[in-house]
């Protein structure tokens, strides 16, 4: 029964300390509906029983205003309720922030709009964080501009990032698979897209993974490549490939354009070529195409050279024309 | 001359200049409430937008930019142009002096004043709107509000002079209740009205000069690039939200204890019952009004602060949410061995009860620090604010203008049509909010302009009855507004619901210029239906 109405109420129970904190939520809920039926019991039977019937006169009424008996249960029933409640939070809070030692630290950064994911052996993924099952994982979190928040609803954690100081948050998954990962602290046009998944392998595929991190491309065709890199490197949060204008313009629009003059907002202009594409990826604030906001950030050290040139024929392919 | 056209306040003096420059609190605190409900109606057409957008996933009627400045203007709206000032600015304006038996407030030219400041105020946010919006959210928070190139230096500078108008308004309620009584009129006898305008007023005088000052440091970090709140300079952006919700926390105790007042009159006036517990209810207003300054951290738990300082705020949190339970059953019980009538203001109290209660439960969810890290910033603190702010105040509001409404303008609008639109709001506000608790629960953030998929269920119930909602609170304020044309008018000596305090028993309907025609002399208590009976004049 309590299972059934957790999944009803809550997401997954991922984290080792999920269902701790589920169990707080259903202590307080029961005693919550129990206040409330007393609330909404007592009212409707003293309206309805105590009611100005029709063609009775008004009369002098009792009165009683206090009752010390009441008036302490009031009192001290709720106290009792949220002293438990009190406690209870905070213990499950220690466990929250209290980091075992033996867990492997992952260094994440919030920029708008994507999340960026250092692993301790090197390496580093975009929207995607990769960790192993049953080890504890501690991510260090900071922001590169604005604030966000990192929120995993499965872990049952969330912790904001700033820009100027290093918070932690930790987690032991206890169970593979795939799970959302929202941004929580409003940070401009793409904040609700700046989300992310969080992948839980087993510890061995972990490993393997790890070993292979980065070098898992090296094989694949310049084209499909820049087409991977297109929603991992998180281009999808701004860019689509539909031609409709997101927070930049479309793909679909600049690769149609291939060779023709582009306008920026001071006036000047640049032939569309694999040059362009390239600076406005490492250098994006120099050149903002007219009718857009310069916000995007620099992928410079983000991405290799041959993820550049991925990009640019990714790009290419959405137009024939381009294709010269 | 019949009975019916004698002199009042609102035909006596006449002309345009006779509104604007007037002195008279009644007048003055019809002007806040017209501005108040324009803006409510503003702000809640911009709210329907909102929730239509998000009916299904995509950006389908409004961009992401749209959005954001949407939700920005409905809070700042809702907040700082309709709550704070309306509420003790309309009723209280209207109602104080009349409560305590006295011919104006203290300051009739501050009050006047107020009312300037605060419309002065009002246009610099109304320009942010026509010049393109602002997308911060009406919390501002740095270092995206320094960032941000939208209208931010119009909006806070709106709500800097606001402020203003907030604190004069204070400091005249607080003279009046201290010093304008008339004799016999102790502290105990005040209508609960009176106490709860006299706790919101110390709130309004203490904690909104931190949010001038705050609003002025943001548009100097603007300017001239101070550097306290940016990192850059070796400012800290956590350190704005401090500042901010030092002000902001207080100011949740601005915008319901006068809800908490309005509520503790019609209860007792519709159940024509003493009361219960008044020492109870008057010291709780002023304790909460002071615990209220030092729980702003609960705020601000997944930003990082050290452990002991959460500790601390989760542990004085649950120090509001006793009294405030406490007070809810003393309504309750208020009705004991009363003679209740199910009249519209009686409806909004009974909503307000059901409403306020989950509003305030929520609160203990939300004050445990380990779930509120799962709940912070999600759904489920919009819900949580919606039912405290829209289902405790506003609902209380709506109450208030039904139950001072024969009184205000002489007119009884249709109570039938009142009761009905009473019960759309009770259950639109259910249908839209309560599956916010749960999409909280299930992860949904907030201030998001398109969602995942596994939300659309929610989103798209909330969005039906947000419609039933709206609609039926254009019915609650247009009936309202129809019984100046139908000109259902009351007996000017009437006293429609039997109530006991001064403004009922001693003045016209609408009350005279100088509200008493002669110096009113007290009789009996605010509440003493154990030992006098009054007529009820309005039959229907």
């Amino acid at each position: 029964m309590l299972d059934r109405l957790t999944e009803y109420f809550f997401p997954k129970q991922v984290s080792t300390f999920a269902s701790d904190i589920d169990n707080l939520y259903f202590f307080i809920f029961y005693s919550s509906v129990a206040l409330f039926l007393i609330v909404v019991f007592g009212m409707l039977y003293l309206s309805i029983k105590y009611r100005h019937r029709k063609g009775e006169d008004l009369k002098l009424t009792s009165s009683k205003d206090h009752s010390n008996l009441l008036e302490s249960m009031f009192f001290i029933i709720p106290l009792i309720l949220v002293s438990i409640t009190f406690v209870w939070g905070i213990r499950s809070y220690l466990q929250m922030i209290i980091v075992p030692d033996d867990a492997i630290e992952i260094k994440v950064t919030g920029q708008s709009w994507f999340w960026t994911f250092d692993y301790p052996d090197g390496g580093t993924t975009l929207n995607e964080l990769v960790v192993p099952s049953n080890q504890p994982v501690k991510l260090v979190l900071s922001s590169k501009d604005v604030l966000h928040s990192f929120f995993i609803p499965v872990m049952r954690s969330k912790m904001d990032c700033l820009p100027n100081r290093y918070n932690v948050m930790w987690f032991d998954a206890t169970k593979e698979g795939v799970y959302d990962i929202f941004c929580t602290e409003y940070c401009g046009t793409g904040h609700s897209q700046m989300g992310a998944k969080v992948i839980v392998m087993k510890p061995a595929q972990y490993e393997e993974w790890a070993s292979e991190l980065g070098s898992e491309d090296d094989d694949l065709p310049l084209d499909e490549l820049g087409a991977k890199l297109y929603t991992k490197k998180a281009c999808n949060t701004c860019h689509t490939l539909d031609g409709s204008a997101l927070v930049g313009p479309s793909y679909l629009q600049t690769s149609q354009m291939w060779g023709q003059e582009r306008v920026f907002d001071d006036g000047s202009s640049t032939v569309i070529d694999d040059n362009y594409i390239r600076s406005s990826i490492l250098e994006p604030m120099t050149q903002i195409v007219a009718g857009y906001q310069g916000v995007m950030p620099t992928y410079q050290g983000l991405l290799s050279d041959r993820e550049l040139d991925a990009l640019i024929a990714f790009l290419k392919t959405l137009n024939e024309d381009s294709q010269i | 001359m019949s009975e019916n056209t004698k002199q009042n306040y609102l035909n006596h003096p006449k002309g345009i200049m006779s509104w604007l420059m007037t002195l008279d609190h009644k007048r003055i605190g019809l002007m806040y409430l017209f501005s108040g409900i324009l803006f409510f109606f503003l702000g809640g057409l911009i709210a329907l937008v909102m929730r239509f957008e998000l009916a299904a996933p995509g950006n389908d009627i409004i961009s992401n930019d749209v959005y954001n400045n949407a939700y920005t203007l409905h809070g700042a709206i809702m907040i700082f142009l309709f709550i704070i000032p309306a509420i003790p600015g309309a009723l209280g304006n209207i109602l104080l002096p009349l409560m305590v038996g006295a011919k104006d407030v203290a300051f009739p030219r501050l009050n006047l004043a107020s009312f300037y400041i605060y419309s002065f105020g009002a246009l610099f946010a109304m320009y942010t709107i026509i010049n393109g919006g602002v997308d911060t959210g009406w919390t501002f928070y740095t270092p995206y509000s320094t960032q941000s190139t939208s209208n931010v230096v119009p909006m806070t500078l709106g709500i800097f002079i606001i402020g203003f108008s907030s604190i004069l308004t204070g400091l005249n309620f607080i003279a009046t209740i201290h010093k304008m009584r008339i004799p016999g009129l102790t502290w105990y006898k005040l209508p609960l009205f009176v106490w709860a305008l006299y706790g919101t007023s110390l709130v309004q005088i203490t904690a909104t000069p931190v949010l001038a000052i705050t609003m002025v440091l943001l548009m100097l970090e603007r300017f001239l690039g101070i550097g306290i709140f940016d990192p850059a300079l070796g400012g800290d952006p956590v350190l704005y939200q401090h500042f901010f919700w030092f002000y902001s926390h207080p100011a949740v105790y601005i915008m319901i204890l006068p809800a908490f007042g309005i509520i503790s009159e019609i209860i007792p006036v519709h159940s024509r019952k003493k009361i219960w517990g008044y020492k109870f209810i008057a010291y709780s207003t002023l304790s909460i009004a002071f615990i209220g300054f030092l729980v702003w951290g609960h705020h601000m738990f997944t930003s990082g602060q050290s452990v002991f300082s959460q500790i601390v705020f989760s542990f004085i949190t649950y120090f509001v949410g006793i009294p405030t339970g406490v007070k809810i059953f003393s309504w309750i019980l208020t009705m004991y061995k009363g003679q209740v009538s199910f009249t519209p203001p009686m409806m909004y109290a009974l909503s307000f009860l059901f409403l306020f209660t989950i509003g305030g439960l929520t609160g203990i969810f939300l004050g445990a620090v380990a779930l509120d890290i799962h709940l912070h910033d999600t759904y489920f603190v919009v819900a949580h604010f919606h039912y405290v702010m829209q289902g405790g105040t506003i609902v209380a509001f709506l109450g208030g203008l039904h139950h001072w409404w024969p009184k205000s303008f002489g007119v009884m609008y249709n109570q039938t049509v009142a009761n009905i639109a009473a019960l759309g709001v009770f259950i639109g506000f259910n249908g839209t909010f309560f599956p916010q608790f749960l999409l909280g629960l299930r992860g949904m953030p907030r201030r998001y302009a398109t969602y995942d998929e596994q939300f659309v269920e929610l989103h798209s119930y909330s969005t039906f009855w947000s419609g039933i909602l709206g609609i039926s609170i254009f019915i609650a304020v247009m009936n309202l507004f129809w019984s100046f044309i139908k000109k259902n008018k009351v007996d000017p000596g009437s006293n429609p619901w039997g109530g006991m305090t001064l403004e009922w028993t001693h003045t016209s309907s609408p009350p005279h210029p100088h509200n008493f025609e002669e110096d009113p002399v007290l009789q009996h208590g605010p509440y003493d239906y154990d030992k006098v009976i009054v007529e009820k004049t309005y039959k229907k």
